[in-house]
């Protein structure tokens, strides 16, 4: 089972102006928050949303976001899907190159978001659009478990 | 400039402190409000002659490579008008998420709370006011 039970459902907030990017962190850190995460975790996450967020906007054209809350076992967790149809990333190891930027941006949102979360995942075509979905539990596992 | 609802996103204090400017970040800061800070703290730069700036981010819950980057351009703007920023009141937090994302903020100097970046302000600014520092 990865869905909390009853509570599965999926939030789907716009990602559309700036003022959507606040929203959309602000959102994520209740969600958050309301899971049990601690603030070093809640910081990476909603920092990774940050980033993310605002390449929905500024290189899809806008789209949205899903937010899911997860439960594996005694852990809980969020899964978060940046959705948009934009021109999709024609070149994924290029996109998610350190310092790697076709705006004028620093190139580290995409690839500095991977190594906030527990797992990435993105997917996307040329002129199909791209949905980049990160999970985040708020406890690193499974590798270390100091006995809780 | 002056915020009648700190935290609110869309406005940033601004205050003079001799030579030096305060800016006191705080909550959500929107986009385009970073933008504009940039603006407005390069244009109290030249119109004040002010020597230094401290940027207070204690309040600031996250930095994400956009902020990151303003605070950089802040900086690096002051400096072409001859004026020294110090970026002070991370949050542990805050500085353990910046350095995985991989955002050095090279040129950045940052201190611990407003009193330390006072004091390396003003170990970089000349004694201006003839007094001395009581050395
Ligand atoms: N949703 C998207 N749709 C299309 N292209 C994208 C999308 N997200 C990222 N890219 C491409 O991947 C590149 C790298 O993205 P990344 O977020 O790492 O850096 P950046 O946004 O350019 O700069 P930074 O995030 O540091 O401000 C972008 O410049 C853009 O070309
Ligand atoms: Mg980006």
């Amino acid at each position: 089972m990865t869905a909390a039970p009853g509570s599965a459902v999926a939030t789907c907030l716009p990602v559309g102006s700036d003022t959507d990017l606040t929203w959309v962190r602000q959102q994520i850190r209740q969600v958050a928050a309301g899971l049990g995460f601690g603030l070093v975790q809640l910081t990476k996450l909603v920092t990774a949303a940050s980033e993310l967020a605002r390449n929905t906007l500024v290189y899809g054209g806008g789209g949205h976001v899903e937010i899911t809350p997860l439960e594996r076992g005694t852990i809980r967790g969020v899964r978060l899907s940046f959705v948009d149809s934009g021109p999709g990333i024609h070149d994924v190891e290029l996109a998610m190159t350190d310092g790697y930027t076709s705006g004028d941006g620093l190139g580290l949102g995409l690839s500095g978001a991977r190594r906030l979360v527990h797992e990435f995942e993105l997917d996307t075509a040329p002129g199909r659009g791209t949905t980049v979905t990160v999970v985040v539990w708020t406890a690193d596992l499974p590798a270390a478990r100091p006995g809780e | 400039m002056t915020s009648a609802h700190p935290g609110d996103g869309l406005t940033v204090p601004v205050l003079a402190l001799g030579r030096t400017l305060l800016v006191t970040l705080q909550g959500e800061l929107h986009d385009r409000t970073a933008e504009r800070l940039r603006q407005d703290v390069s244009h109290r730069i030249a119109r004040s002659g002010a020597l230094g700036v401290i940027i207070d981010i204690s309040g600031v819950d996250i930095v994400d490579s956009y902020l990151g980057r303003v605070l950089a351009e802040i900086a690096a703007n002051a400096r072409l008008l001859a004026a020294h920023t110090v970026v002070v009141g991370m949050r542990p937090a805050v500085a353990v998420t910046l350095a995985e994302l991989g955002l050095t903020l090279p040129g950045l100097t940052t201190a611990r709370d407003v009193e330390q970046g006072m004091e390396w302000l003003a170990r970089r600014l000349p004694a201006a006011d003839g007094r001395g520092r009581g050395m």
